[in-house]
């Protein structure tokens, strides 16, 4: 911290406990006015619980909060907000079926009318390139544009301090980029930035000061740009972040899944069509699928799981058996596995125990049901398996699946496909909001796995991600498939532009 | 006045009660709790308006005590569901056992009695309007009252701010919450305030539409309400015309009986019952899912402290 300038916002000995975990123990954390100051740890590590203690939404244990060096409590966001603190969610704090306006008019104080909102949406649009159309519906709106709404919620309080927690986990590069803009824009009218994230690259480009928490305790307190991202990442997670390697070439190899000029009709109002979709998968080798969201990945994985299913059989061929009519349970059977986007509620049944959610994908291809009997006893320890061969961190087999951590679920839906050592494993977004070392825990199974000489199909966001462990590459936009080309061909622009569909020409199919 | 507008006439009569319980629960609902009451407390403000009515000789004590004893049996409801986080539809259910068996005890000593019909209030000029002067013009204090009502629940939710928090609480009480919404205090009005609105629905069918009382009486009609919430897409303005068209359904079935149409009078009294199957399985068929039914309903909100 800059030890001229006092500071706006002080945190003294903040801790929490739930019964035995303490989330955050005796943080210490001052912001200057104008100051971007990063948030980094891993998942559990405590930021939530800070950030959340910070804007009033829960209660600190033990500790002080300063503002502008007197003592506050601050026991509701209301009174966050009066103070002049302003929070972007991660989990956007949106209501789906209400409107723009009435979504921002909602959390701001009763003198605002709706269309008071609506003139000044237009002022705050133009002053900070922010732009967004008052009656839409948000359900109707890109995770940018949603974010975009949080954004302008908080800046039409003429907040002091603007806190954000992981925002460019759903935008593309050009996206994020935009958004660091306007967050420089802002810290230069004055308004202080917390910013949470656990992508190094961004905190480096964005921030002069970062904290690092883990465990709930304060590891360093240093500026990100004088240090390499390894060293940050070190901290973050108490040990040297190995680095993963994709496995090489695989010509040759014998090819597991063929999609064939793959064309799905759109579902409902909201769904997106795929449209003649071509890849191929040998064993072996991972294939990365890059998109920002909502441009077809959720509808692809459905139909190569099965969850959807074509007329055309051969549109889908998994080890050589044309499968595209087959449901999820007969792919599975041909040595398919699927892990889907949303831990909690697809991957997992989050009220059932660990144990229990074995059965999801196992009930029909694993040991753990006889003659149409669950056997108990087997689901258990392969729990137990998993959760040591995983790291997953949980009270053991018969925890809820809801009570573990994102990464940790994360850890185990993964470790529940790959001990299975499927021919085939499509995961869509692996690691999406999981912190560092999980994240790289579970890309480092999955190559693990490609080296196995299984195939695997990763669908993600994440273009670090992408361009660390696939062998190949293509970009999903508007349901449409570009070329697969080997990842090395590809640079991040030329990623960034195709997932912005503006790449190449694929009506007459030519590549850049 | 002819048969036919005497027809008419007993349809407003009909689905008044339909409206008012229907709108008080649609309020409940979009707020995010589902209330599977409705039946039980219609059933206790049936009988404790009533007796009221009796006790005092006054009618407009009658729909006060009915009101109430709704807004009582909601309460209780709101403990269990609110301060307590328990399962909405189990307490619901148990909430309507209890009101009918609670009813039957309170309204016991009453059984046999019987009210004058309550006054009409006719609007001058208008009322001699042929078919529907009498029918929208000269009705009773309730009819007018569920029409203002119906008004006042629309402009209440989509155009005051205590509205858009209702709504916003209901479509997505944790992200209300992580705003600073009082989720739970609202939950509690909205719900208090369906209890009334079915406390007052009961009461309209002892004091105006029967003028007795018994046990049974509700006949299910507040289960019709709960399904009309559907109907109506959780919006007032349908929830009004689905009020009528199930109220109709419930004259038009009598007339049939009496008209001796042909079928056994037990298929003609399933009529409005069966209809109500009918219209929420063409509604699913056509939308795939319950449109427009708030995000969090039935699910219950325990804040993170």
């Amino acid at each position: 911290m800059n030890s001229t300038t006092p500071a706006l916002v002080e945190l003294r000995k903040i801790s929490k406990r739930y019964g035995e975990l303490l989330a955050n123990d005796g943080i210490d954390l001052a912001i200057a006015p104008g100051e971007i100051h990063a948030l980094l740890g891993e998942n559990g590590a405590g930021k939530s619980t800070l950030v959340k203690i910070l804007y009033g939404v829960i209660e600190p244990t033990e500790g002080q909060i300063l503002w502008q060096g007197r003592p506050v409590t601050i026991s509701s966001p209301v009174e966050a907000r009066e103070l002049g603190i302003g929070m972007v969610f991660q989990h956007f704090s949106l209501f789906d079926e209400l409107t723009v306006a009435e979504n921002i008019a909602v959390a701001l104080p009763a003198t605002w009318t709706l269309s008071a909102v609506r003139a000044r949406l237009g002022d705050i649009s133009r002053a900070y390139g922010l732009s967004l159309e008052p009656d839409r519906a948000v359900w109707t709106l890109s995770a940018g544009e949603r974010q975009r709404i949080e954004i302008v919620r908080c800046l039409l309080q003429n907040p002091n301090l603007l806190i954000l927690d992981e925002p460019t986990s759903v935008l593309t590069p050009q996206e994020s980029e935009h958004l660091f803009i306007t967050l420089e824009k802002l810290a230069a009218d004055g308004c202080a930035i917390l910013y949470i994230s656990h992508k190094l690259e961004e905190v480096r480009r964005l921030c002069r000061n970062a904290t690092i928490l883990r465990a709930g305790r304060v590891t360093a307190t240093l500026d990100p740009r004088e240090r390499s991202a390894r060293e940050i990442a070190a901290l973050m997670v108490g040990n040297e972040i190995g680095e993963v390697k994709s496995s090489g070439v695989h010509e040759g190899q014998a090819e597991i899944l063929s999609v064939q000029n793959l064309s799905v009709p759109p579902a409902g109002l909201h769904g997106q069509a795929l449209i003649d979709i071509n890849l191929n998968a040998r064993a072996g080798e991972v294939i990365g699928i890059a998109g920002v969201a909502g441009n077809g990945q959720s509808e692809l994985f459905a139909a190569l799981s099965g969850e959807t299913t074509v007329e055309s059989a051969s549109a889908v061929i998994i080890n050589g058996k044309p499968c595209g009519s087959f449901e999820i349970d007969q792919r599975r059977k041909l040595g398919a596995a699927f892990v889907p986007e949303e831990r909690l509620g697809h991957a997992a049944a989050p009220t059932h125990r660990l144990s229990e959610n074995i059965l999801v994908s196992h009930h029909a291809v694993g040991a753990v049901s006889k003659s149409g009997f669950v056997v108990l006893g087997a689901a258990r320890k392969l729990a137990r398996t998993i959760i040591k061969g995983f790291d997953v961190r949980s009270p053991g087999e018969d925890a809820q699946a809801r009570k573990l951590s994102g990464g940790n679920l994360q850890k185990f839906v993964i470790g529940r496909e790959i001990i299975r050592k499927p021919k085939l494993l499509i995961v869509n977004q692996p690691t999406w909001g999981v912190d560092a070392g999980a994240a790289r825990l579970i890309r480092q199974a999955l190559v693990d796995l490609a080296r196995a000489g299984s195939a695997i199909v990763v669908i993600s966001q994440d273009l670090d991600e992408l361009f660390e462990i696939a062998d190949r590459l293509a970009v999903i936009h508007h349901g449409r498939l570009s070329p697969v080309k080997p990842t090395p061909e590809w640079t991040k622009e030329a990623i960034g532009l195709e997932m912005l569909g503006v790449g190449h020409d694929r009506e007459a199919g030519h590549a850049a | 006045m002819t048969t036919f507008e005497a027809i008419l006439l007993t349809i407003v009569t009909a689905s008044t009660p339909f409206l008012i319980a229907a709108l008080g629960e649609l309020v409940a609902e979009r707020s995010g709790v589902l209330n599977l009451g409705l039946e039980g407390m219609m059933a206790m403000g049936a009988a404790c308006s009533f007796a009221a009515a009796v006790t005092f000789d006054s009618s407009l004590i009658g729909a006060g005590a009915g009101a109430l004893a709704g807004a009582l049996m909601a309460a209780l409801f709101a403990l269990v569901v609110l301060g307590f986080a328990a399962n909405q539809v189990g307490s619901g259910l148990a909430l309507t056992i209890l009101g009918l068996g609670l009813s039957g005890l309170i309204g016991a000593p009453f059984v046999g009695a019987k009210r004058d019909p309550i006054g009409h209030i006719t609007i001058p000029g208008l009322s001699e309007l042929p078919v529907v002067g009498r029918l929208f013009f000269a009705q009773d204090l309730f009819v007018y009252g569920s029409l203002v009502l119906t008004l006042a629940v629309a402009f209440f939710l989509h155009r005051t701010r205590a509205g858009l928090m209702l709504r916003s609480i209901g479509e997505n009480h944790t992200s209300a919450h992580a705003l600073g919404l009082p989720v739970l205090r609202v939950r509690l009005l909205a719900v208090l305030f369906g209890g009334a609105c079915a406390g007052l629905a009961g009461a309209y069918l002892s004091l105006v539409y029967t003028r007795f009382w018994s046990p049974g009486m509700i006949a299910g009609r507040g289960w019709i309400a709960l399904a009309l919430v559907v109907f109506a897409a959780w919006r007032p303005g349908w929830a009004l015309v689905g009020a009528y068209i199930f109220g109709a359904a419930s004259v038009l079935q009598l007339h049939a009986q009496a008209a001796q149409f042909g079928l056994p009078s037990q298929v003609l009294s399933a009529v409005p019952y069966a209809a109500t199957i009918l219209v929420l399985l063409l509604l699913s068929l056509r939308h795939g899912r319950a449109i427009g039914a708030p995000g969090s309903l039935g699910s219950p909100f325990v804040p993170e402290r």
